[in-house]
């Protein structure tokens, strides 16, 4: 199994992320329809090795390593990350599953159609929005995500909120609609109807059949959105004045920090690259179909 | 045909309309399609003849009236050095304007041919080909636009040449697929033993065939194409001052959201949020009439 993630993930997202920056690295200029051929696998290798060492360089505008820099702005990324998705994963699953349980309804029609508007718009746009509401007029919450110094779990966590809600309500829609139409799949197989032949509590069916499967495709969803989420973390921390892997990128592309950019970038790839593999994972343990070496 | 045409009109009503006809008629009955539309259609008249009903010269500073709250006078207030927010609004649809459907445009093209190239040949054509396109799936368009901007610099063109590029795979993908089952069909083998070049039965027999997933999949990606050049401009790396350009805007006032001063950014944000919005119902109704 670690063979195969070795062999999938660097086709997918290694080469990916890779190509552009070995590019850039060799011209200094991106040329995007080269850079994801073989040669450059070598390259990601030397370059991976040092990276795994943790050689990631010299910072041209700090004038010192660049790992200390990345290491924090990662931790820092994945605290935002972890609010959105601890909010977005059960109140989007929940939000399909309502949908679908009450399909063509008005119920359905408001989440459906809220979540798809909420999902198109630009983060900042939202963001701007609920800063208005939230932090300027309601003074619920704080603007800025730079939390006092030495500041405990819950306060950081309060100062976290504000920023996760522009990427809640990106993720919301996705996550939902998925969801909402694994249900209604779910709803109309016919191990369902076998389900509610046999006479079992509706309660039941649901749970134990309708949401299993109804739920797998929402996971891939879920760990294709971290692609995603890592865009948007470049616009929320900026805007949020977050010290994220999101604004370490953004600050190395203004400076043409190189060295900062190079590393910023790969680590997201890992990031990307590590939540693939979980969700494969998962869903190969929530798939009694696909569990590996069950039919042995 | 002087025949077929003499057949009743009750037929005529269901059957003898034209494809385009039908489509047009379900779109004008399709209330997603027409609130979207008067949308998008207000902000490109805006975009347009802004100009000639904004109030005030949308670049002229006032620095006495600077940061005043909306008013008879300045209906949505001034920003920090006194020019009106209102006319900003208004004639910062252009640019935005400009900039998504050009890229869109691009993506359809580039990724129109690529979809086209995948699907006809399939075979190693088409295995290089979309590994490749996938690998830039995989790469969110904010960072492929930060490393081009490093490398090409920030123009207008830059952001058109990034974001038609970023969406191009996708709609390649979905030209592909609709490709595929196209070409199984008998006059695509009609074609080929008349020995049409492959160039001719790509472009001349199966396009055309193709193009209703092309137009559905162009009106979405131009709701995302906006959504990404508002967020480069808001980042500094698409649209350059002194432009009243929505994002831009932001950029330059959110600074001080803390002081209170929210109509500098209120306005524009809602500006984008209704652009944005009336694009993808009109990308619901186009998908739906032309999907029933």
């Amino acid at each position: 199994m670690v063979f195969l993630g070795g062999q999938v993930l660097p086709g997918n997202v290694g080469r990916a992320i890779l190509g552009p920056f070995a590019d850039q690295r060799a011209v200094d200029a991106l040329n995007h329809t080269l850079g994801v051929d073989r040669p450059l696998l070598t390259q990601y290798a030397t370059w991976i090795w040092n990276f795994v060492r943790g050689d990631m360089g010299t910072s041209y505008i700090f004038r010192s390593p660049v790992a200390p820099f990345v290491i924090d702005a990662l931790g820092n990324s994945m605290k935002l990350a972890a609010v959105a998705f601890v909010l977005v994963v059960p109140i989007g699953i929940l939000g399909g599953v309502i949908a679908a349980l009450n399909l063509n309804r008005p119920l359905d029609r408001i989440i459906s159609l809220g979540g798809l508007s909420v999902t198109v718009l630009p983060e900042f746009v939202t963001g701007i929005i609920l800063i208005l509401i939230f932090g300027v007029w309601l003074r619920w919450l704080p603007i800025s995500a730079a939390w006092p110094k030495n500041a405990g779990f819950f306060t950081q966590l309060y100062y976290l909120i504000l920023p996760s809600l522009p990427l809640f309500l990106v993720l919301f829609g996705y996550i939902a609609r998925m969801a909402r139409s694994g249900m209604i799949e779910a709803l109309d197989s016919d191990y369902t109807r076998t389900a509610v032949l046999k006479g079992l509590p509706w309660r039941t069916v649901i749970w134990r059949h309708v949401l299993r499967n109804a739920l797998l495709p929402t996971i891939t969803v879920i760990a294709t959105q971290t692609g995603y989420l890592i865009g948007g973390l470049v616009v929320i921390e900026t805007l949020f004045r977050y010290q994220g892997i999101g604004s370490l990128i953004f600050t190395a592309a203004r400076g043409k920090d190189f060295p900062m950019l190079e590393s910023g970038i790969l680590t997201i790839g890992i990031v990307y690259a590590v939540a693939t593999l979980i969700a494969d994972f998962l869903y190969s343990v929530l798939n009694p179909r696909i569990r590996l070496g069950s039919d042995q | 045909m002087s025949a077929v045409q003499t057949t009743s009109p009750a037929q005529d009503d269901t059957r003898r309309r034209s494809p385009l006809a039908e489509v047009l008629f379900s779109l004008m009955r399709s209330r997603t399609f027409l609130v979207g539309l008067a949308i998008v259609l207000f902000w490109v008249a805006c975009a347009l003849f802004g100009e000639h009903f904004a109030p005030y010269d949308p670049l002229a500073d006032d620095i006495i009236n600077a940061l005043a709250p909306p008013s008879s006078e300045h209906w949505f207030g001034t920003d920090q050095i006194g020019r009106d927010v209102f006319s900003r609004v208004i004639v910062g649809s252009r640019d935005i304007l400009t900039v998504a459907p050009l890229a869109t445009l691009l993506a359809t093209v580039a990724g129109t041919a690529l979809g086209l190239l995948t699907g006809y040949f399939r075979g190693i054509v088409d295995d290089v080909v979309s590994r490749i396109l996938e690998a830039f799936m995989a790469i969110p368009v904010v960072i492929v636009a930060l490393l081009a901007i490093v490398a090409l610099g920030t123009s207008k063109t830059t952001v058109i040449i990034v974001i038609g590029l970023s969406f191009a795979p996708i709609i390649a993908r979905t030209v592909r697929s609709a490709v595929l089952a196209e070409r199984e069909l008998d006059y695509v083998a009609a074609a080929q033993l008349r020995h049409e070049s492959a160039l001719h039965t790509m472009f001349v027999e199966i396009l055309p065939n193709v193009i209703p997933p092309i137009l559905v999949e162009t009106t979405v990606r131009l709701g995302y194409a906006i959504f990404a050049v508002a967020t480069l401009s808001f980042m500094g790396f698409g649209i350059q001052p002194p432009s009243p350009d929505w994002g831009l805007s932001i950029s330059s006032n959110y600074g001080m959201i803390g002081g209170g001063f929210w109509w500098t950014v209120l306005f524009d944000a809602l500006a984008i949020a209704s652009l944005v919005i009336g694009v993808n119902l009109v990308a619901d109704g186009v998908h739906g009439a032309l999907n029933d």
